[in-house]
Formats: C-alpha cells, structure tokens, sequence
C-alpha cells in the first residue's frame, strides 16, 4: 500500500479546490484566506516531494510573513469587489486566450521536457548528506553563490526603493523623538511657585 | 499492521503531552492569580478548594457551560474557525519539543524551521478574530497585534538564526547536546544579547503584559476577542497559556541546555546523576514562567510607538550585529563555545 499517493491526491483536490475559491471568492479578505490555504497545501506536496526545507520556508515565508501583510493591507482596503466582477463578458475572450496559451504550454512542457529530459541536471549537485537542509545550504553558498548573492542584492535593492517611496517627509505624520523626550529636564515642564508669586 | 502499531504509538505519546499540558495551563492561571496577587498584597483567588486550588477547575466549567455569542453581522464561520487557528498551531509545537533525552514525539531535522514556520501562524487567529467580530475594538485589537507580531518575529528568528549557528544543526536533540559541559556551555552566555532578545521578543510575540497593547483594556477593551464568549474564548486563552509555556520552555531548550543537568562537570555532579532530565527542564521551564508573570506584576504598559521603536530600531540591528561578531567567533574558532 502506497499512502503516500492518496496524501497526493487528497492535498491537490485541497489545493485545487482552494486555488479556484481565490478567484471565485467575492470577499477579498476570503480570497487572501484560501491564497494561505493553497500555499499550506502546495507546502504539503513538497514535503511529499522530500523537500522538508523548501516546504517549511514556503510556510514560514509566504505564510507566515507575506500573506499576513497581504490580509492587512486587503483588510484596510474596503474593496467593492462587485465593481472589479462587471467586466466579465467584456474579458471573457482575452482572459480565455491566455487562458488556453498557459494550459498548453504547461502541457507542452510536461510532455516534451520529462521524457526526453538530460538526466544529468539531477545529480549534478554534489550530495554532502541526507539532509535535505545541508545539502541546499551547502550548494547555494559553494556552486551558485554568485546568484544566490543576486538575489539577495535584488531583494534588498527592492526593500530600499518601497522604503524610499513611501517614507517621505509629510507635514501630517507626527514624529516623536525618543531621545529627546528621555533628555527632557524637570525644569523644562514643571515650574514650582511659590507663595509670592501667587499673590 | 506496522502502520496501525505506528499511529497507536504517536497517539498514546501525543496523549502523554496534551493532556499534563493543558493541566499545566489550568495552573498556570492559578498560580499568576497567586503570584501578581501577593506581589500587589492580595490574596488571590482563596474559595474555591482548600486557598483557591479548584479555581481553575471551577473556571473550565464555568467557560464550557456559557454560550457563544456570535455578534450579527460577523462572518461566521471565520469567527468560530479563529479560535481553532489561534490553537492548533501552538498544540502542534509541542510535537517537536524534547522534553528529555530519551522523548520527543517527533524527532525531525528541520525542528527548529518548523518551530518558527508554527508559532508565524498563530497571527492568523488573532488577525481573523479581529475582522470577523466586525467590531472596531476587536479589529484595532487585531492591527495592533499582527503588526506588533511581525515586527519581533523578524528579531526572534534572528537570535534563533545565532543558536542554530553555534549548534550547527536544526534539530533540537542536537541543540541540546552541542551545549554539553556544564552551566557555562549554555548558549546564554555566549549569546548573551540573543537570549535577552529572545526573551523578550517571546513576551512580545504571547501578546503579554508589557506588549499587551493589542489587549489593552484601559483603551480597547480586550482586544482581539472582545466578542468572544465561552469556550471560544477559552481557546484564545488557552492558546495565549500555551504560548507562553513554549516560549518559556524554548528559551529553556535553546539557551538553558534544556534537559541538561546545571551541576555538569562540576563535584556535584556525581551526586545529583540519577536525577531524570525532564526534571531539570521542568525547573527552568518553571522559572521562565515565573519571570513572566513577575514581569506582567512590575511593568507598566510598553507605548505603542515604543514598542515599534524597540523591535526594529534596536532589537534587529543588534540581532544582526551579534550573528555577524559570532561569525567571526566561530572562524577563529572562540573556546569553548564555538570550537566544533
């Protein structure tokens, strides 16, 4: 008995199910919750897939971190979402054409790329353990360092540039100092009086 | 038949945890009654069973048999599926917690990745609270605490990042043994700033006095589950206990050398040998505690602003300034922590 096959299906009819209801939804604060749920479930398949480490930063990453911010943001919005669905006959054609493009490229692809496939770009990386987490470290900071730092460079160009676009100097925002308001001095906002001075 | 032998094992084992842990939790409530309660002279809760000690029972049954109030116009099922969000990722932590050298459910690599993916998911509950109560206290409750979350999770899985890089392993097992050798191998000296951080950062996380701000009843009533009632509430509670164990145990494991005994490689050790390591980690697990509520009975409230300030002004570049110093600790090869 293979259990392993009926996780499989069992996660994927979860993963299809949800990936559809982020489109069909009409509540987009339900949309951001099934996108969660849809990532949890494709992080369930990898681990299938022996994959622990990518499944877990797929949780930690896209879970934990990004989609929180995502919800904020959806439910800060008050998003008329009957608005966004009128077009829908008006889109139907265009939407249908990528639609078609993607599906037969996916299957052109599955058809073609695993059966003919060059073996060898799966072993290629040098095995060091049967850690799945060792291993990844260990080729991402020796054979692809140089696009591993890219990367991070890029992410880090993009932290930057949202930084700077958003953090502009208003006459709305009200800032406060810390170490001024530690440096403050009892003369400063207390003047004791005496008797003379009252009269 | 192997995987029916299997499934009864973990379950039997999972049994053996849940249910002392969710006593653990009833008397936790008790003793932070007692405790704030002597330290601001008061008696605490005193009628119930000999100086109040059924308290926490007769609270369970008093949660259980109220009703749970659904506000209208509140996304139902999101309401009562909160809760369950709010709870389920701090029970399922547990199954990685070595809670001596010989058990642990779940001896996985990545432990300590699972450990920080989990504990990102409880802001789920809090966030959904707060938007399906559809009530403006719950949701500025629920902003306050999603942001505040965000803000120390970055700095937690930072002084996480220094201990896994001193231990060279994800596995929690692991973590425990790289700190061998006695009171002044655990990680909380060499990684001094990262255990306060930690430390500190996990009251953040729990939501608790001084970070309480998403509760803060003298401004939004309680917060996120101002709508709650009954047993829906109780989950919330429940969750908020159980976090704060596991941020006490977990600072136990990584910085305290969890099971391991104090009295290592000095002349006590041969006296003090026969003694189980669950009992010495029960003892700091306990301590962390009591430093919680010590802390909620002394400190005042944290301003928000400050609380932002706090966890990306200060903790991050100092979490970040840490891992690189002990980087370079480790290229020379510091004794005796962090020569391999």
């Amino acid at each position: 008995m293979n259990i392993e096959i009926y996780v499989f299906y069992f996660f994927s009819v979860l993963l299809l199910f949800s990936a559809a209801n982020v489109v069909l939804s009409n509540n987009a604060v339900k949309s951001a919750i099934h996108l969660v749920f849809s990532f949890f479930f494709s992080a369930v398949l990898w681990l299938i897939l022996n994959a622990e480490f990518l499944s877990v930063i797929l949780i930690l990453v896209y879970v934990g971190a990004v989609m929180v911010l995502f919800l904020f943001v959806v439910m800060m919005l008050d998003v008329n979402i009957t608005a966004l669905k009128e077009g829908f006959v008006k889109y139907f054609s265009s939407g249908l054409a990528v639609f078609l493009s993607m599906a037969i490229l996916l299957i052109f692809f599955f058809q073609r790329d695993f059966d003919e496939s060059d073996k060898n770009i799966l072993v290629e990386i040098n095995v060091i353990s049967d850690d799945n987490t060792e291993n990844l470290g260990y080729v991402l900071y020796t054979e692809y360092l140089l696009a591993f730092e890219i990367a991070a460079v890029i992410l880090l160009l993009g932290i930057i540039s949202a930084i700077t676009l958003t953090h502009r100097k208003s006459s709305v925002t009200k800032y406060q100092n810390p170490s001024e308001q530690i440096d403050v001095k009892k003369e400063e906002r207390i003047k004791i009086l005496s008797d003379e001075d009252l009269k | 038949m192997n995987y029916f032998y299997f499934i009864f094992n973990t379950l039997i084992e999972i049994i053996f945890v849940v249910a002392p842990l969710f006593l653990i939790v009833a008397y936790t409530t008790y003793s932070e009654r007692k405790i704030i309660g002597y330290m601001q002279s008061r008696m605490g809760p005193t009628r119930v069973g000999p100086s109040g000690i059924l308290q926490p029972i007769a609270d369970v049954i008093k949660l259980i048999s109220k009703e749970i109030i659904i506000p209208s116009n509140a996304d139902r099922g999101l309401f009562l599926t909160a809760p369950v969000i709010m709870l389920v990722p701090s029970l399922l932590v547990w199954s990685v917690i070595p809670l001596s050298e010989y058990f642990v459910i779940a001896d996985i690599n990545a432990g300590l990745l699972f450990i920080l993916a989990l504990t990102s998911l409880s802001v789920y509950g809090v966030i959904l609270a707060g938007w399906a109560s559809n009530s403006k206290y719950a949701f500025l409750g629920s902003m306050r605490s999603a942001a505040q979350i965000i803000a120390y999770e970055i700095a937690m899985g930072f002084a996480l990042v220094g201990v896994l890089m001193v231990a060279g392993s994800l596995n929690l097992q692991e973590i425990i043994l790289s700190q061998k050798g006695g009171i002044l191998n655990w990680f909380w000296l060499p990684l001094f700033p990262l255990f306060l951080i930690y430390l500190i950062s996990g009251i953040a996380e729990t939501n608790r006095a001084p970070f309480d701000v998403s509760e803060g009843e003298s401004e939004i009533v309680a917060g996120f589950h101002v709508e709650y009632s009954g047993i829906a509430f109780a989950m919330f509670f429940l969750a908020e206990y159980m976090n704060l164990i596991l941020i006490s145990i977990l600072v136990s494991i990584m910085f305290f050398g969890g099971w391991l005994s104090p009295f290592e490689s000095t002349f006590l050790e041969s006296y003090f040998y026969w003694i189980p390591g669950f009992f010495w980690l029960s003892i700091k697990t306990l301590f962390f505690i009591f430093l919680f509520l010590w802390l909620r009975a002394t400190l005042p409230r944290y301003r928000y602003d400050q609380i932002m300030r706090l966890g990306w002004k200060i903790f991050l570049p100092i979490t970040l300034i840490w891992i690189f110093l002990e980087g370079i600790m480790i290229y020379y090869n510091v004794e005796p922590w962090f020569s391999k």
